[in-house]
């Protein structure tokens, strides 16, 4: 159970999309996917390891990375990859029970059950508005737990049982915020085709 | 999902490619993104932990390293490969739209288009032309600038493409000039230099597949304006358009059934 899985639900999704959906797909699989296995898991590998603290005492490194890091971001870019495919199942889903009817009743009641019309609209257009629902949740969540996209190198810490305010590095910052700000504008250019295939079908 | 997936989603493309462009795939994937995957990612797996500054000072060395390397050299590389590889696939979206207007004539039942079966459709090479032309010729550009920036801004940020053995920070909160030193910095270079060479020779195969197409272009234009110099009586221009249509529909139908005279 891996990544594979999803590339596999939304190939499967791919077929009852409308063009901008296919370009949707394909952003996320390489934009977003991609990047994030092949170049930012790495980043984030060893944070905690690499994350130092100018002072011996036992307990005061742990403490403070637990507190400027409630979770790390890598966690909430994977929650974000896969909490945004999921509403495609929606589609999917109503595919199925629409193919399920036509073969229990064996009769035809449908154009062709893959075709975007009547009630698969609806399901179509919902899945639609929550994908970007979740993506601004996300982004709203990433801006609120680390205060903006920006990486510092150094954070004061004074929690106990730090003796008093120790500075702490973070490593790679510079590469981390490269690849926030990366997430960014991928995300953003996923709710601006969202957006353009919502208004696409309303108004055709 | 990894480069095995990117590799599944271009082997499409490289039915409908030039033989350049066949050539270019395959150096993509077998001196790019299998080097970078099965070597490269080796020889910079431990570059931060083996990055050492002469120094006990906490948090020194996470500064330097930060400092000199805003972007992995192996970050950049996934970087440049997913770009450069993005292009194609406006070419794979056209070929999918055109056969899926195929089907959809093939559905309506047009006597135009006599295919066996949907399956004929899916197996069929189109040829580059028309407005296909146009998609596979700004992929490549589009592929050319991507190649280029990712060259320049590789050059830009390392000041070039030796990495040295010894840098020296003093960024705050190093207590003063401190001397680093960088893991594994020959072979690096030597891995930074092969990345670079293959890059050019991609960029020279690029042009090279820009050149041919362009002259396929203008050849074709001149053929064509040629054919109607030679033939302005009325009749041959029907004659023509009559040749130009089967050529259209054969071009098209591989098995046709119904014959043309011509």
């Amino acid at each position: 159970m891996s990544w594979a899985f999803l590339r596999d639900l939304l190939s499967g999704v791919n077929k009852y999309s409308t063009g901008i959906g296919r370009i949707w797909v394909a952003v996320v699989f390489l934009f977003r996917l991609l990047v994030y296995i092949v170049a930012a898991e790495n980043i984030w590998k060893y944070e905690h390891d690499e994350f130092e603290c100018n002072i011996k005492q036992p307990g005061c490194e742990n403490v403070c990375f637990d507190h400027f890091f409630p979770v790390s971001h890598i966690r909430l870019w994977a929650l974000q990859l896969i909490m945004v495919s999921t509403p495609s199942l929606l589609v999917v889903f109503h595919v199925a029970y629409r193919k399920n009817r036509e073969k229990h009743l064996s009769q035809k009641l449908y154009r062709s059950p893959g075709e975007i019309d009547g009630g698969l609209l609806w399901t179509y257009l919902t899945s639609l508005v929550l994908k970007t629902a979740i993506e601004i949740v996300f982004l709203v969540l990433f801006y609120k737990l680390y205060n903006g996209f920006e990486v510092p190198r150094l954070v004061k810490c004074d929690i106990r049982p730090c003796p008093n305010t120790v500075d702490c590095f973070i490593s790679k910052p510079t590469e981390k915020m490269i690849f926030l700000y990366f997430l960014l504008g991928t995300s953003c250019l996923c709710i601006a085709l969202n957006l353009s295939e919502f208004s696409y079908l309303i108004f055709k | 999902m990894d480069w095995g997936a990117l590799h599944t989603i271009l082997g499409g493309v490289n039915k409908h490619s030039t033989s350049i462009g066949k050539i270019w795939l395959t150096v993509l994937f077998i001196f790019r993104i299998m080097i970078l995957v099965v070597a490269a990612e080796k020889v910079w797996g431990d570059e931060q932990d083996d990055f050492i500054c002469n120094t006990l000072q906490p948090g020194c060395k996470n500064v330097c390293y930060d400092h000199f390397f805003p972007i992995s050299h192996i970050r950049l590389w996934a970087l440049q490969l997913i770009f450069v590889s993005t292009p194609a696939l406006l070419v794979a979206m056209h070929v999918a739209y055109r056969r899926h207007e195929k089907k959809r004539q093939f559905r309506k039942g047009d006597e135009k288009c006599e295919f066996k079966d949907v399956e004929e459709i899916r197996r069929q090479r189109f040829h580059i032309e028309g407005t296909l032309w146009w998609t596979y010729t700004s992929s490549i550009f589009f592929r050319l600038v991507f190649e280029a920036v990712f060259m320049y801004a590789f050059y830009f940020m390392y000041d070039g493409f030796q990495m040295p053995r010894l840098m020296k920070c003093n960024a705050w909160p190093c207590p003063n000039t401190v001397d680093c030193f960088v893991s594994r910095p020959t072979e690096k270079t030597v891995f930074t230099i092969f990345m670079i060479a293959v890059s050019s020779i991609c960029i020279l195969l690029n042009v090279a597949e820009l050149c041919y197409l362009l002259t396929k272009f203008f050849l074709r234009k001149s053929r064509k304006a040629g054919n109607s110099k030679h033939h302005p009586n009325h009749e041959n221009k029907e004659e023509t358009k009559q040749n130009e249509m089967n050529e259209l529909i054969s071009d098209t139908c591989q098995n046709t059934v119904i014959g043309f005279s011509s």
